[in-house]
C-alpha cells in the first residue's frame, strides 16, 4: 500500500493536466494546468525520496516561475486571440506523428536496459538537504559557480531588455508651473475634495475663495456614477444664507 | 525503509516522463502563443527532471538530484530572459503570436 497506488493516481492527473497545453484555447487555462503538473511532480519527488527537490519544486516552480509567467500573461496576452490557421500545411499531423514516434523510440530503447528496482538505501542518512548540499558544494561546486554567473547575466539581460529610456528631458515642477501660466490655465494645483467645505468626504466638492463649489475637485468616476454632491448643502456659508 | 515490493519500477517513470516530454514538444511545435510555447519548454525540462530523480533513487546516487536542481536553476534563468523577450516583442508589435512577425523572412 502506498507508492504504487500513488503513482497510478497521480500520473493520470499529471498527463491530463499537461494535455491543456495542446487543447486549451486560453493561455490562462494552460497555466492553471501547468500548475497542477508542477504540484503533481512535487508529490512524485517526495515519494522518490527527494523531499528537498519536492519543496524546491513547489516554492520555485509553482510559487515563483509560474506566478512570474502569470504576471506577464496578465500584462500582455490575456485577451490575445490565437489564430488556428496552419502556416505549414499538415503541421499538426506531422507534429503528432513525430511525438508518437519519439515516445515509441525512447520507451522501446530504454526498455532494453535493466534498471534496479529499489529505494534510495542509506543515501539520505543525515537528512536529504545536507546530503544534497554536500554534493552541490563538493563534487559539483564548479557548476554551482557557473550557475551563479548564469543567473546574474539572466537578471541583467532581463533588466536591459525591458528597460525603456525616458523620451525627452525631465521637466521640473517650476517649468511645468511656468507653462501653465503661459497657457493661461489655472496656475495652481487643483484642490482636493472637501477643501474649505464643511466635510472632507470624497464626494464633497472643494469651496473656492468666493464660496462656490469647485466641480473639478471631484473624481470623474463619482460624477459618472452620479454619486457626487453639488456642494450646496456643504458650503460654509450655504446654511447661513438659507437661515436668513 | 520502504519494503522492496512496494517500490515503483523506474521504467514507469520513464514512460510517464517520455509522454510529458512529447506533449511539451508538440506544444512548442503547434501553439502560436509565445507564452504557451514557453510553458511547453518548461514541461520538457520537468519531464527530464523527473527522470533524473527516478534514476537517482534507482542507482542510489544523489548526483541525480543535484543535476535536477541545476536544471531548475537554468529553467528559472531561461524563463526570465524568455519573458523579457516576449515583453519586448509585445511592445514593438502589440502581439505575442509567434507567427505574425513575418517580416523576418528574406
Amino acid at each position: 500500500m502506498g507508492e504504487q497506488e500513488l503513482f497510478w493516481v497521480m500520473s493520470p492527473v499529471i498527463v491530463l493536466a499537461s494535455l491543456t497545453l495542446l487543447f486549451a484555447r486560453k493561455a490562462v487555462y494552460v497555466l492553471a494546468g501547468m500548475i497542477v503538473v508542477m504540484i503533481g511532480l512535487a508529490v512524485f519527488y517526495v515519494t522518490l525520496e527527494a523531499p528537498f527537490l519536492g519543496m524546491i519544486q513547489v516554492i520555485v516552480y509553482t510559487g515563483a516561475i509560474m506566478m512570474l509567467i502569470l504576471f506577464v500573461l496578465m500584462l500582455v496576452g490575456v485577451d490575445q486571440k490565437e489564430s488556428l490557421r496552419e502556416t505549414i500545411r499538415g503541421q499538426r499531423w506531422i507534429a503528432l506523428a513525430a511525438a508518437t514516434g519519439l515516445v515509441v523510440l525512447i520507451v522501446t530503447t530504454v526498455y532494453r536496459i535493466e534498471l534496479p528496482i529499489r529505494d534510495i538505501g542509506g543515501m539520505n542518512d543525515g537528512g536529504n538537504p545536507q546530503v544534497i548540499a554536500n554534493a552541490l558544494f563538493g563534487e559539483w561546486v564548479l557548476v554551482m559557480e557557473i550557475l551563479g554567473l548564469v543567473l546574474i547575466s539572466a537578471a541583467v539581460s532581463a533588466i536591459v531588455l525591458t528597460h525603456l529610456p525616458r523620451s525627452g528631458d525631465r521637466r521640473s515642477q517650476a517649468e511645468r508651473a511656468e507653462e501653465r501660466v503661459r497657457a493661461r490655465l489655472n496656475p495652481v494645483n487643483k484642490p482636493m475634495p472637501g477643501v474649505y467645505a464643511r466635510r472632507n468626504a470624497l464626494d464633497v466638492p472643494a469651496i473656492d475663495p468666493e464660496g462656490k463649489p469647485v466641480p473639478a475637485s471631484i473624481s470623474r468616476v463619482l460624477k459618472a456614477r452620479k454619486q457626487d454632491k453639488d456642494g450646496s448643502e456643504w458650503r460654509a456659508i450655504g446654511k447661513d444664507e438659507a437661515a436668513e | 525503509m520502504i519494503p522492496e515490493d512496494t517500490v515503483v519500477d523506474p521504467m514507469y517513470f520513464v514512460v510517464l516522463a517520455t509522454i510529458l516530454f512529447s506533449i511539451g514538444a508538440v506544444a512548442v511545435l503547434l501553439r502560436r502563443n509565445a507564452i504557451v510555447a514557453l510553458l511547453g519548454v518548461e514541461l520538457m525540462l520537468n519531464a527530464s527532471n523527473l527522470l533524473f530523480v527516478a534514476f537517482a533513487r534507482s542507482h542510489r546516487d544523489v548526483s541525480g538530484q543535484a543535476l535536477a536542481f541545476f536544471v531548475m536553476v537554468v529553467a528559472a534563468a531561461e524563463v526570465v530572459v524568455g519573458l523579457a523577450l516576449i515583453i519586448t516583442l509585445f511592445r514593438s508589435r502589440q502581439t505575442i503570436s509567434l507567427d505574425e512577425p513575418m517580416d523576418l523572412r528574406g
